[in-house]
C-alpha cells in the first residue's frame, strides 16, 4: 500500500481496478488546513488524462505491470496475437489498445508487451522495422509541393511520405517512434 | 556539488539582505528580538500540522506558545526568525524544514498587525512595486482586506459553513480562492470560522468567527495572523477539540502544554504573526520553487 506521502510523478496506482500513472503532481497545504495532493492522472489503458485531488490518511494498490518479451503470431478476429516466448502463452491486444503501432507488426517480430492483471494493455516496439513497399506512383518532377518526396503506402496498410527514388516494391526501414522514412534496405 | 547551488549564488545573497533588513525594520520598530529552544517537549496541538519528534520531545512547528509565554512575562514587543519543522510537508511552496518569521504586539489586536504587514513591505520594497511570476503588485495603496465569507460569495458557488459542513473547505481556498488574491495588490483575506483557528481569539458579537487573517501576494499565502486568545479554560477545551483528530495522549488523558496554559493567566490582550521567510524570498527574488530559495533541499543532503 502507498499513502498519500509516497505519492509523486511516474508512481503506478489502481483506480476503479485500472492501473493509473501520475503524470503531474501538486502538494499544497493552505493555511491550518488539510496537505492536499493534486495529482494529473493517465489511465493507462485507455490513455484518458483527469486531475483528482487527494488528502493525508488516503491509501493507494499499487498498480503491478511487468514487461513481457512476446512474439507477434498474427491477426484474426479477436485482435493481434503475441505468444510469451519463455511460457508459449498467448496473450490478445486489441485494435485500440495497439493504435498506430498495429502498423509496424510483422509476423515473428519480438517486442515487449505491457501486462496489467493478465492483461496486454500497451506494446513496445522494437525502434526500426522493415516494410515493402506497395504502391507509390512514379514522382512527377516539377510537384514541388512536396518537395522531392511523394506519398506512398506500405504492405501494412500504413500511408507516409518516401524520397522521390523508392519504386513500388522496396523495402525500406521506418522509425517506429515518428513513424517516418529511415533510408531503403539493401536486398 | 548539489544540483543548482551555482545557479542559487545569486538569491543565497539576496534571500541573506532580506532577512537583515526584515531584522533592521523590528529594531527600529523597538521590537525585542527574542530566541526560544526550538526543541521542546510539546507543540500546540493542531489537527493538520505534525511535529517531527527528537528523542521524546518534538522540534518546534513553530515559536509561538514560548513567545507568548514571554508576552506573560513582560515582553511587550518581540520578534523571532527561527527554523521551523512540519512532518511531509514538501511541494513547490513547502519544505518540512522552513524558516519563519513570528512578531507578537502586546494591548493590541490583529488589525494592527494588517497595518505591520503594510509597514514591512514597504520597507523591504522602497520601489512600492513586486513583479512575480507575471504579476505586478503594487504595495503604495492599503492592502485589499477581504473577509472569508466575501471571498466565498465573490469567488466560489458556496459559502464557509456550507463548505465546511461538505468539507469543501480546503480545497476551495487552495484551488479557487487563493489563486486570485493579491494579484495587483496585497490581499488580507480575514475572519475565519472560529473551528480553523484554535488559538484565535473569537469575534466581540460574532462568536462563529475568529480574529485571524492570512496575508497574499500573487496568490502565495505569506502570513496568518491572529488577536490572541487568552482565557486557559477556552485555550484548553478548544486544544482538546484539536487533538480528537490527532494522536498525542497518553493513558486517555490529553497531554497538553501545561506551562504554556497556567502563564495564559498573566499574558495581556496581544496579536501575534507568523511570516513565512522563504517564501517571502521566493517573492522579491521571483522565484517559482521554494528550492530555490535555500542553500540546500532535503533532497540535496
Amino acid at each position: 500500500m502507498y499513502s498519500c506521502s509516497d505519492l509523486k510523478k511516474g508512481l503506478k496506482i489502481l483506480i476503479d481496478n485500472e492501473p493509473h500513472v501520475i503524470v503531474g503532481f501538486d502538494f499544497t497545504k493552505p493555511g491550518k488546513g488539510q496537505s492536499l495532493y493534486k495529482c494529473k492522472l493517465r489511465n493507462m489503458v485507455t490513455g484518458s488524462l483527469f486531475d483528482r485531488t487527494y488528502r493525508s490518511g488516503e491509501n493507494f494498490v499499487p498498480a503491478s505491470l511487468v514487461e513481457s518479451d512476446m512474439q507477434f503470431l498474427y491477426q484474426d478476429y479477436s485482435g493481434y496475437v503475441f505468444m510469451e516466448q519463455k511460457k508459449s502463452e498467448q496473450t490478445v491486444l486489441t485494435e485500440d489498445v495497439l493504435g498506430d503501432d498495429k502498423y509496424f507488426l510483422v509476423d515473428n517480430m519480438e517486442v515487449k508487451v505491457l501486462m496489467f492483471d493478465e492483461r496486454g494493455i500497451g506494446l513496445t516496439l522494437p525502434i526500426f522495422v522493415n516494410l515493402r513497399v506497395t504502391v507509390s506512383d512514379p514522382w512527377v518532377k516539377g510537384d514541388t509541393a512536396a518537395g522531392n518526396n511523394k506519398p506512398a503506402t506500405v504492405e501494412t496498410g500504413y500511408n507516409l511520405m518516401v524520397p522521390s527514388f523508392v519504386d513500388e516494391g522496396t523495402l525500406i526501414q521506418i522509425d517506429t517512434r515518428t513513424g517516418e522514412y529511415v533510408t531503403r534496405v539493401k536486398e | 556539488m548539489a544540483p543548482g547551488l551555482t545557479e542559487k549564488h545569486d538569491r543565497l545573497i539576496q534571500r541573506a539582505r532580506i532577512i537583515q533588513t526584515i531584522r533592521a525594520f523590528f529594531i527600529e520598530s523597538a521590537f525585542l528580538e527574542v530566541e526560544t529552544p526550538q526543541r521542546i517537549p510539546l507543540n500546540a496541538p493542531e489537527a493538520n500540522i505534525a511535529p517531527i519528534l527528537s528523542g521524546n520531545w518534538q522540534l518546534q512547528t513553530s515559536p509561538e506558545l514560548a513567545m507568548k509565554r514571554l508576552l506573560a512575562a513582560g515582553h511587550a514587543n518581540i520578534f523571532q526568525i527561527s527554523h521551523c519543522w512540519r512532518d511531509e510537508e514538501r511541494g513547490r511552496n513547502h519544505l518540512p524544514e522552513f524558516t519563519m518569521l513570528e512578531w507578537y504586539r502586546s494591548h493590541c489586536d490583529y488589525s494592527q498587525l494588517m497595518t505591520d504587514c503594510e509597514n514591512l513591505f514597504r520597507y523591504l520594497v522602497p520601489q512600492a512595486q513586486i513583479d512575480y511570476q507575471g504579476h505586478r503588485i503594487v504595495l503604495d495603496q492599503p492592502f485589499e482586506r477581504l473577509s472569508v465569507t466575501e471571498a466565498f460569495a465573490r469567488y466560489t458557488d458556496s459559502n464557509p459553513q456550507q463548505a465546511l459542513a461538505e468539507d469543501r473547505f480546503d480545497e476551495l481556498i487552495a484551488f479557487t480562492i487563493e489563486p486570485r488574491l493579491g494579484l495587483d495588490r496585497p490581499t488580507i483575506l480575514y475572519d475565519y470560522p472560529a473551528e480553523l483557528a484554535s488559538l484565535a481569539r473569537r469575534k466581540t458579537g460574532l462568536p462563529e468567527l475568529a480574529e485571524r487573517f492570512e496575508l497574499y501576494i500573487a496568490g502565495l499565502e505569506l502570513a496568518n495572523a491572529f488577536s490572541e486568545l487568552t482565557d486557559p479554560e477556552e485555550q484548553r477545551q478548544r486544544f482538546c477539540k484539536e487533538m480528537a483528530s490527532s494522536s498525542a495522549s497518553e493513558n486517555g488523558q490529553p497531554l497538553l502544554p501545561e506551562p504554556f496554559l497556567s502563564d495564559l493567566l498573566k499574558m495581556p490582550p496581544a496579536a501575534g504573526i507568523a511570516l513565512g521567510v522563504d517564501r517571502l524570498v521566493m517573492l522579491l527574488t521571483d522565484s517559482r520553487s521554494i528550492d530555490q530559495v535555500v542553500a540546500f533541499t532535503p533532497e540535496d543532503l
